[in-house]
Order: C-alpha cells, then sequence, then structure tokens
C-alpha cells in the first residue's frame, strides 16, 4: 500500500518503468507487471513478474482508473503494465490541442 | 509535482534533438538538464529563498527556471526595463535573493537590501554548465514553482504565485508529450519576467521542439531568425505581429518565411483589422489566439486555426464575429460569466469573467482572490456566445458606464481602426456632467494621411448605437504601451482629465 500524493515518483520492480502521481488521494496498491512499486529508494525484493501483466507503459501517457480518481504520469518507460488496486489502468485519452505558446 | 520532470522527460526521450538555440549556439536537454542540476547544488549553497532573473533571455534563462524547481525555491524574474528605484522595492520583497543578472543591472543591484547572492548571467551559466550534474535529484513537491510581479498598471505590483501543481496541471492537460515532429522550432520573443515566457519554455520542453530565442523583439530581427532557424512556430503579442505586418506590407526587405506553420497570439486585445491582415500575408499559416492570465498559469481559451478560417470564409454575422473572440475553454477549464450580484448570465449577456480549473492559481503572496469554489475573478469583462465562444470587452476597470450603460472601449476601437487612415485607437471613459462618464478616444493617425473628428464619429454612428459616439476626439502621435504591449489606458484618462 502507497500513501498517495500528486508528486510523488515509483518505480517499477520488475522493468525500467516510473510514474508520477498527478491525482489521487489516500492509501492504494500501484502495481507494475503485477508486482507492487516502489518509492524511488528503495529496492525490489525480486518477486516475479505476472506474464499476462506485461503489455508496457509509455513515457508521456497519462493512465487512470476507472472513475479516474487516479492519474498517474508515465515518466519513464517499461515492459510491465500499470494497475492499482487490482485493476488496470487505462490511457487517458487527450483532445489534440493547437499549440498556444 | 515538480517542473524539473518535464526537462527530464526530454532529455531521455529527446536524444538527438537540439532543445534550445541562444545566441546562435544549440543545446540538447540532456545538456540543460545537467546544467539546471549544477545550478540547483548552487543555489542550495547559497541559502536563498528566492531565484530571480533581472536580464533578457537566453541560455541562463531556462538554466535558472529548472534550477530553481530543483533547488525548490520560487523563480521570481523581474523586468529588466523598470527604473532602478522599483527593482529595488522588489528585491526587497525577495529577502533572501539569488541574483542573475545582466552586468549593469548586476552591478547596480549587488549591494541591495535582499541580495544574497549576485553574479552576472553570463557567470551563472558558465558555473552551471561546469558544474553540470547529469543526474539530479530534486523534491517531490516543492510547493511554489514561479512568483511573478504583475504589471501593476492599476496599482502597485501584486506578486502573483503560482505552484508546481498548477504549470504541470497546465502542460499535462493542454501539450502531448514529445508531440513535436523532429523539424519543428519555435521562436520565443516574449520577455522571459512574462508568463507567456515561461509557459512557452515548459511547452516547448515537453513537446521536444527546439526553442529558438530572440532577446530583443523588433519585426525585422524577428523575419530574419525566422528565415536563418528555418522557424516553424511561434508566439507574439499583438504589437509584435502589428509590427511584423507593418514590415512586411511596407516590402522594404524580402524574407523567406515559407518554414512557418503556426502563428499563436495573445497577452492583450488583438484589433480585427491586424488579424485580416495577417491571415492574407501569411495564407498557410495556423493562427491560434490564446486567453490567458498571469493567475492561471497563461492559456485558459483558445481560438484555433480552423476557428480562425471559418469565421473568415463565412457570411453568418455570428460566426464572422468569433474572429474577435478568445475561443473556447480548454478542456480542464471552466468559464462562467456572472453579473455584480455574482450570479451566472446565460449566453450573450455581458458579465465579469470567473475562471475555475486545476491550473489556476489566483493566489498572490498576501492572499487568495479564489471563492470557497474554486472560482477566480478575472477582472476582464466579456460573454460567451451559444457555442462557448468567449468574447472579451475589457478590464472591469476600464469599462465605460454611460447613464447607466456599459460599453467596452474595444467595441469602439475596433471601428475607429477600419478607417483608412487610423493606425491606433483607444476609448477611455471620461468625465460627463450629463451621463456621469462619456466616452473618449485618442487616435494615431498614419503619417500623411488626414481624418477630422466629425468624420471618426460618423464612422462609429454609423456602425454602433449612438451612445458609442465619441464625446471627444484626441489626434496624438502615439499611444503608450508597456513593454509587453498592454496599452497604459490611465494615462490615456489623464488627457481626458
Amino acid at each position: 500500500m502507497t500513501a498517495l500524493k500528486p508528486g510523488l515518483r515509483l518505480k517499477s520492480g520488475v522493468c525500467s518503468a516510473e510514474v508520477m502521481i498527478v491525482k489521487g488521494a489516500g492509501q492504494t496498491s500501484i502495481t507494475c507487471g503485477g508486482v507492487p512499486m516502489l518509492g524511488l529508494d528503495e529496492s525490489a525484493d525480486g518477486a516475479a513478474a505476472v506474464a499476462a501483466e506485461m503489455n508496457g507503459c509509455l513515457v508521456g501517457k497519462r493512465y487512470v482508473n476507472e472513475d479516474q480518481s487516479l492519474e498517474v504520469l508515465c515518466i519513464k518507460p517499461g515492459e510491465g503494465s500499470l494497475a492499482a488496486a487490482g485493476a488496470p489502468l487505462a490511457v487517458k485519452q487527450a483532445k489534440k490541442l493547437p499549440s498556444s505558446d | 509535482m515538480n517542473t524539473a520532470m518535464l526537462l527530464q522527460m526530454a532529455a531521455e526521450a529527446g536524444v538527438g534533438r537540439f532543445a534550445l538555440t541562444s545566441a546562435g549556439r544549440h543545446y540538447a536537454a540532456a545538456e540543460l538538464l545537467a546544467a539546471a542540476g549544477g545550478a540547483a547544488e548552487r543555489i542550495r549553497a547559497s541559502g536563498c529563498r528566492f531565484v530571480s532573473l533581472l536580464d533578457v533571455s537566453s541560455a541562463a534563462t531556462p538554466v535558472a527556471l529548472f534550477g530553481a524547481a530543483m533547488a525548490g525555491v520560487p523563480y521570481a524574474p523581474l523586468n529588466y526595463r523598470l527604473p532602478a528605484e522599483q527593482i529595488r522595492a522588489l528585491i526587497a520583497r525577495l529577502d533572501s535573493l539569488y541574483l542573475i543578472a545582466d552586468a549593469d543591472n548586476c552591478a547596480a543591484h549587488r549591494g541591495d537590501p535582499g541580495i544574497g547572492e549576485a553574479l552576472t548571467s553570463a557567470q551563472f551559466l558558465e558555473e552551471a554548465l561546469a558544474h553540470q550534474d547529469p543526474e539530479p535529484v530534486w523534491p517531490d513537491d516543492p510547493g511554489v514553482a514561479v512568483q511573478l510581479f504583475t504589471s501593476g498598471t492599476t496599482g502597485p505590483p501584486k506578486a502573483a504565485i503560482l505552484r508546481h501543481e498548477h504549470l504541470m496541471s497546465y502542460i499535462l492537460g493542454s501539450v502531448e508529450f514529445m508531440s513535436a515532429a523532429e523539424d519543428e522550432a519555435t521562436l520565443v520573443s516574449v520577455p522571459p519576467y512574462h508568463i507567456a515566457g515561461i509557459s512557452a519554455l515548459l511547452s516547448s520542453i515537453y513537446a521536444v521542439r527546439r526553442i529558438v530565442q530572440l532577446a530583443d523583439f523588433s519585426a525585422p530581427a524577428w523575419l530574419d531568425l525566422v528565415e536563418r532557424e528555418a522557424v516553424t512556430s511561434a508566439f507574439v503579442v499583438p504589437t509584435m505581429l502589428a509590427r511584423i505586418v507593418e514590415e512586411l506590407e511596407a516590402g522594404s526587405g524580402s524574407w523567406d518565411v515559407r518554414t512557418l506553420r503556426a502563428i499563436a497570439y495573445g497577452g492583450g486585445h488583438m484589433p480585427v483589422s491586424v488579424i485580416e491582415q495577417a491571415l492574407n500575408l501569411f495564407p498557410g499559416v495556423d493562427f491560434t489566439n490564446a486567453y490567458g492570465l498571469t493567475e492561471t498559469s497563461s492559456t485558459i481559451t483558445l481560438l484555433g486555426p480552423q476557428d480562425h478560417r471559418r469565421a473568415v470564409a463565412s457570411g453568418d454575422p455570428e460566426t464572422r464575429r468569433r474572429l474577435g473572440s478568445v475561443g473556447q475553454a480548454l478542456p480542464s477549464v471552466e468559464i462562467e460569466v456572472r453579473d455584480a450580484a455574482g450570479e451566472a448570465l446565460a449566453p450573450g449577456q455581458r458579465g465579469e469573467i470567473f475562471v475555475r480549473g486545476p491550473q489556476v492559481s489566483g493566489e498572490y503572496r498576501e492572499r487568495s482572490a479564489v471563492d470557497s469554489d474554486g472560482w477566480f475573478p478575472t477582472r476582464d469583462t466579456g460573454h460567451l456566445d451559444a457555442d462557448g465562444y468567449l468574447h472579451l470587452a475589457g478590464r472591469a476597470d476600464d469599462v465605460i458606464v454611460r447613464g447607466g450603460e456599459n460599453i467596452s472601449p474595444a467595441e469602439i476601437e475596433d471601428v475607429l481602426l477600419t478607417h483608412p487612415a487610423v493606425v491606433d485607437a483607444a476609448a477611455v471613459a471620461m468625465a460627463s456632467e450629463q451621463w456621469g462618464e462619456a466616452v473618449g478616444v485618442a487616435v494615431v493617425l498614419k503619417s500623411g494621411a488626414s481624418a477630422t473628428a466629425d468624420a471618426l464619429r460618423d464612422l462609429v454612428r454609423g456602425r454602433l448605437r449612438s451612445s458609442r459616439v465619441p464625446e471627444a476626439v484626441r489626434f496624438v502621435d502615439e499611444l503608450p504601451y508597456n513593454e509587453t504591449g498592454k496599452l497604459l489606458r490611465r494615462s490615456i484618462k489623464g488627457w481626458f482629465a
């Protein structure tokens, strides 16, 4: 379980992925490749990835849970898929805007 | 959140691209990241509580902005065009300050009360590059990212605060990571102490679009740089676009600007006549109008390229009028127009513009202007049309109230500017015994052209209601603007007192 706070960065225990919490509060378990993600200064305990949860995450994409109460930004790409409280996170679709600055 | 994240992502993904071209030198994002890491180390060691840049833009600008973010210290750029005593008064409000300035300002202000450390931009950049930290660390959420002194056209400067969460919400909500094509280059000519100068850096870094800096704007220098650096996009304030249009129409030089694909503009009222000329001169270019305030982390509404083309081509007056609007709210931003009692108004009705969203700070050093539901009163007035296009009518303080009728200066100015002899015009309130307030206009004529006050009155009478016809018409050589093109209406009001 992780205490969520915008700005908090987490790293994958099974691949190179890193995420930053954009929106979220309370305690949730965020996993990558089926294994709980770690604080940047923690080290992986060697837990094996769940093969079905190794579909990758893309840098720069925002991922949300179903009710969009949780949003994370993938800041480093990896092979693991992201999930929270056991449910997969989906890419948040954004409207493409013209550059205004 | 920490805006330093944006630069780190660009540094890792943008290998093989340049992030910045400044004074002819190119910098990769990884180089800026490492330099910002070096700068952060020096800022932390100084123990200072603020970082200010008091200079034109250069490679030191992004290094100072991101270095301050990594050090967890607010970045508070200062306007180098202010008189020395005003700069001194602002420095005293930034105790203790890590000052990065041009050589003259550095010498003039290094002994000011509030200064913790002072160095020139060249020294700062040299030291940052010499102490590069390729893997910098930073606090997850240091709070305040930027403190900007608003231009203070209506009083002493207010210190507006933008937190990392506001700027990050704006960037993540409006820019797709690494969305720029490899050949894209954007020309940044707004000064570094302007919110548009800061958002331009953050947006283009995150889009991994090369930033080309122009330290001192002039239309020929801008056009030169577009050609030399094969610039594909730019942001300009209305006065800059007006000068570029004038320069091209004068036909004194010849520039190859075919690389240019997009121009965004904002930061003040754009006369419809100028944007129409620009659309004609740059037929292949996408124009985007952006409206925003310092307190809203830059852009909150957009009038996109399709809107521009549709408005110009349309015979329907409502659609055509959209060319004078600032477009629709960003997806994450809500806009409401309210009357004096605070009630939301229906489309078409004019009132004060309120805004809400995760990028809206509305916070000053002294107090927050945001209400308990998160709404920020912009002090701008206007109305929404049936499709949510926002039409601005000017600052709440600038509205002319004639016999109980609210008159927007912009509607009168736009009509005056359609006269072939008129190059600039400003309408302000003047005292009137009969009406409380009446309309006074200051008009600048093209050199060699002439127009009478009565001819201008007839023009206004023919297009608008009779209440809009100016009581007084004054012909002047030029109108007073501040350096980012904001019209100084207070000074003009003084002419009619």
